[in-house]
C-alpha cells in the first residue's frame, strides 16, 4: 500500500500530462497536474527549512567538526528570515499608507534589499568567478597530449580558442580568399557549426529517446526504483 | 502639396474674387469666369491631384479560427487587384478590453510613480537634500518620512482622480508584417499565440512608402478549440510506434529470451568507488543534481542511488546526500531506506546523512566544496541535472583525490565531467542506469526498445540529408529543387517538430 498508491499517483499524473499534452481539451487537467506539484514543492520549503534549521542546530548543540560553520548558517537563515517576513526598513504601499506591513519586503531601500544586494549577490558572484580558475585546471590537465586522441583535442582547442580571440584574426589574416576557409576564424565556425553540432546533435537524440524510456517505465510501474529499493 | 490647410486658404481666395470683381466693373465679366471656375477647380482638386503612389485598397478580407489547433491561431485572408501593389500590409489586432484596462493601469502607475517623485522631490530640495536619500530610508528622521508619506499619498490620490481619456492608451496593436508581392493578389496570414475562447477583431492596412492605405477590417472571429491538435500528429505517430517498441522488448524480455547490453565502465565503477571508500574508511557523497523530482534526470539520478546505498550497506559504508531540494531530500531518504532495508541492513540506516542544504545554485556548491575539502570523501558521484557547478564540483572532489563517477543528461557540462572525473555517463548512458544496475529481464527489454527509436531517427536523417543534398544539387531556383525543399521543410518543420 506504501508503494502502490505513489505509484498509482505517479501513473495517473503522467498520462494526464501526455493526453493534455496531444488533446487541448484536456490541457487544463495537465496544468493541474503541474500546479499540484508547484503546490507540493512550496509546502516542502518549509520542510527544508526545518530540516536545515535541525541539522545545524544539533551540530552547533553537538559542537560537532565545523559547528561553527553551522552556527553562521543558522544565524543568517534566521536574520534573512526575520528581515524578510517583518518586512524591515520597507515601505508601506501606496495603497495603504497607514499600514506599516504593507508594502514589498525586497523594496529598493529594505533591509531585504540591502541583504539580498551587499551580501548575496557578491558571495555567489564570488562563487561563481571562481569557475574561471577550475577551468584553467581542466583544461591544463585535460590538454596534456598523451596520446593521438588528446593531441587531436588539443589541436581543436587551440584553433577555437585562437578563432574566438582577435589573436586568431590577426595571425592568419594574411590568407588569401581563396584559402579564407583556413583562417582561424573560419576553421571555429567549422569545427562548431559541423562536427561539434553534429556530436551534440548525436547526444541530444540519445537523451531524448532515454528520457523517453525511463518516462515510459515509471508510467508502466517498470522502474519503480524512485520509491526505493528497485522494483518492488 | 495638398493639405486641406493649403485648399482651405484657396477657397477663401476664391470667395475674395465676387467682391473684388464689384469693385472694378470692367473686370466683371472675366473675373466672374474665373470666380466661378476656381472654386470648382478647388473643390475637385483632392480628387484630381491624388497621389500615384497611394497604397491600394484592400479588399474581400476574412478571419477564421485555424481548424486542428488548440484554439490559439486564426487565418486572415485578403486581396489586392491586379496591377495595383503596396510595398506591404501592416497587421493589426484590436485590444481587449482587459488589454486598455492593463495599459491603461501602467500608464497611471507610471504617471503617478512620476508624481510622487516630484513631489516627495520638492520636500526634501526644501529641507536642503537629495532624492538619494530616499534609497536608504532606514537614514530618514521620523518627522521627515512622515511628511513624504503624506505627499506620496496626496501626489498617488490626485493621478488616480484623473478621468481615463486623461491617458492617452492605443486601442490597436501592431501583429506583424507581411511584405507584398507584384504577382500576388491574395494574401493569407496566420496570427498564432491567441487566447482560446476569445473574440478577436483584425485589420489590415496597405502601405506605400510613408502612406497608409484605409484599414480594412475584418468580421470579428472567436477562436476554437478543437478535439485534437494536427500539428502534434506526426509526433503522436513517432512516439507510438517508440512506445510499441519498448513495451515489445519489455514482452519479448519477460518471455525469457535473453538479452545482450554492452558494458557501461561509469556504473561497474560504481561498486569498485563505494569499495574503496570502505577501505578507506571515508565515506561517499551522492549529489543528486540541483533540479526538483519533476526533473527525469534527477529521478534517473535516485535510481543510481538506490543501488549506491544497497551496495554501501553491504559494504558497511556511510553515504551521505546533500540535496539542494527539500523533495529530493524526502524521496532520497525513502530511496536509501528501503535500499538498506533490501540490503539486511536497516539499523544502519540514517537519516541525517540526507539533508537539505539550500535551494541556491552557488549556496549549494559553496556547501558541497567547503564539505568535500573538510571531510575528503573517498568516492564522489554526481547523478543528476547540473549547470555551471558541474566542474567547480568535479575539480574540488578531483583535488582531494576522490573517485569520480559523474552522470548527466545536460550536453553542455558533459564536457566538464569529463575532463574532471574518473568516469562520466554520458547522456543516454545515464538513463540506461536503472536498468543496467537492477539486470531486470524487463527493464533491459526497454533498453532494446530505444534501439528502433534509434533506427526511426537514422531512416529520417538519411532520407532528410538525400533529400538536402538532391535539392542542392538540382538548384534552387528549379522545380525540383523547390519541390525537394518542401519535402525537406516538411520533414523538419512538420514531422521533426
Amino acid at each position: 500500500m506504501q508503494r502502490t498508491v505513489p505509484l498509482l499517483i505517479a501513473i495517473v499524473c503522467g498520462f494526464t500530462m501526455i493526453v493534455s499534452f496531444f488533446i487541448p481539451a484536456a490541457q487544463r487537467s495537465g496544468d493541474d497536474v503541474a500546479e499540484i506539484f508547484n503546490i507540493l514543492a512550496a509546502v516542502a520549503f518549509v520542510l527544508g527549512g526545518g530540516n536545515l534549521l535541525k541539522i545545524h542546530l544539533k551540530k552547533v548543540s553537538d559542537q560537532a567538526a565545523g559547528w561553527g560553520y553551522s552556527l553562521i548558517t543558522v544565524t543568517a537563515f534566521l536574520l534573512t528570515l526575520c528581515v524578510g517576513l517583518f518586512k524591515i526598513g520597507a515601505n508601506p504601499a501606496d495603497r495603504y499608507p497607514g499600514h506599516a506591513w504593507s508594502g514589498e519586503y525586497s523594496e529598493t531601500g529594505s533591509a531585504f534589499w540591502w541583504i539580498y544586494e551587499f551580501v548575496f549577490k557578491p558571495i555567489t558572484a564570488t562563487m561563481f568567478a571562481m569557475l574561471a580558475f577550475y577551468v584553467a585546471s581542466a583544461a591544463f590537465r585535460a590538454f596534456r597530449a598523451k596520446n593521438t586522441e588528446a593531441v587531436l583535442l588539443l589541436g581543436t582547442a587551440f584553433i577555437i580558442l585562437l578563432g574566438r580571440t582577435y589573436a586568431g584574426v590577426i595571425l592568419t589574416d594574411w590568407l588569401p580568399d581563396s584559402l579564407s576557409g583556413l583562417r582561424f576564424e573560419n576553421l571555429t565556425m567549422t569545427i562548431m557549426n559541423v562536427f561539434n553540432t553534429a556530436g551534440s546533435r548525436a547526444i541530444m537524440i540519445g537523451i531524448a529517446l532515454g528520457t523517453a524510456s525511463v518516462s515510459l517505465k515509471i508510467l508502466l510501474g517498470v522502474d519503480r526504483s524512485y520509491l526505493g529499493g528497485g522494483r518492488g | 502639396m495638398n493639405s486641406p490647410e493649403r485648399l482651405g486658404r484657396r477657397a477663401a481666395a476664391c470667395r475674395l474674387i465676387p467682391i473684388v470683381s464689384v469693385l472694378v466693373p470692367g473686370l466683371a465679366p472675366g473675373l466672374l469666369l474665373v470666380a466661378l471656375t476656381l472654386p470648382l477647380l478647388a473643390l475637385t482638386r483632392p480628387l484630381l491631384a491624388a497621389p500615384s503612389d497611394a497604397p491600394p485598397a484592400v479588399t474581400g478580407i476574412t478571419a477564421a479560427d485555424r481548424w486542428g489547433d488548440g484554439g490559439t491561431a486564426v487565418v486572415l485572408e485578403w486581396t489586392v487587384a491586379a496591377g495595383a501593389v503596396p510595398e506591404f500590409f501592416m497587421i493589426e489586432r484590436a485590444m481587449s478590453e482587459a488589454e486598455v484596462a492593463g495599459d491603461l493601469a501602467t500608464a497611471r502607475l507610471e504617471r503617478r510613480r512620476a508624481a510622487q517623485r516630484t513631489a516627495m522631490q520638492a520636500v526634501l530640495a526644501d529641507r536642503g537634500l537629495d532624492d538619494s536619500i530616499l534609497a536608504r530610508p532606514m537614514a530618514i528622521e521620523p518627522g521627515l518620512a512622515s511628511r513624504l508619506r503624506s505627499v506620496r499619498a496626496e501626489a498617488a490620490a490626485g493621478i488616480d482622480a484623473l478621468p481615463d481619456d486623461a491617458f492617452d492608451v492605443a486601442r490597436w496593436m501592431f501583429v506583424d508584417r507581411v511584405e507584398a508581392d507584384a504577382a500576388q493578389t491574395e494574401y493569407r496570414f496566420v496570427v498564432d499565440r491567441l487566447v482560446r475562447g476569445e473574440s478577436y477583431r483584425f485589420r489590415v492596412i496597405p502601405w506605400t512608402g510613408t502612406a497608409a492605405g484605409t484599414p480594412a477590417e475584418a468580421a470579428p472571429v472567436t477562436t476554437t478549440l478543437e478535439p485534437v491538435d494536427i500539428s502534434r500528429l506526426w509526433f503522436f505517430g513517432i512516439a507510438l510506434v517508440f512506445c510499441g517498441a519498448v513495451v515489445a522488448f519489455i514482452l519479448i524480455a519477460r518471455s525469457g529470451r535473453p538479452l545482450r547490453v554492452r558494458r557501461i565502465a561509469g556504473l561497474e565503477a560504481i561498486d569498485e568507488a563505494v569499495g574503496r571508500a570502505t577501505e578507506m574508511g571515508r565515506s561517499v557523497l551522492f549529489v543528486p543534481g540541483i533540479q526538483d523530482m519533476n526533473e527525469m534526470q534527477t529521478i534517473a539520478g535516485i535510481t543510481v542511488l538506490s543501488r549506491v546505498a544497497k551496495t554501501a550497506a553491504e559494504y558497511d559504508a556511510r553515504v551521505e546526500v546533500p540535496t539542494a531540494r527539500s523533495l529530493v531530500m524526502t524521496t532520497a531518504r525513502e530511496t536509501v531506506q528501503a535500499a538498506f532495508l533490501a540490503a539486511g541492513r536497516p539499523d544502519a540506516y540514517n537519516e541525517d546523512l540526507i539533508y537539505y542544504v539550500t535551494d541556491e545554485q552557488f549556496g549549494y556548491v559553496a556547501y558541497l566544496s567547503g564539505m568535500m575539502v573538510r571531510e575528503k570523501p573517498a568516492a564522489c558521484i554526481y547523478m543528476g541535472m547540473f549547470y555551471a557547478e558541474s566542474l567547480i564540483l568535479a575539480e574540488t572532489g578531483n583535488s582531494i583525490g576522490a573517485i569520480q563517477v559523474a552522470g548527466t543528461a545536460q550536453p553542455a557540462q558533459l564536457p566538464f565531467f569529463v575532463a574532471a572525473c574518473d568516469y562520466t555517463l554520458i547522456g543516454e548512458e545515464f538513463f540506461a542506469a536503472s536498468a543496467y544496475l537492477s539486470g531486470s529481464a524487463e527493464e533491459l527489454g526497454s533498453l532494446k526498445g530505444q534501439d528502433v527509436g534509434k533506427i526511426i531517427v537514422a531512416v529520417v536523417l538519411v532520407i532528410g540529408v538525400v533529400l538536402a543534398t538532391a535539392g542542392a544539387m538540382a538548384g534552387a531556383d528549379s522545380d525540383l529543387g523547390r519541390t525537394l525543399a518542401a519535402w525537406v521543410g516538411f520533414l523538419r518543420d512538420t514531422v521533426l517538430a
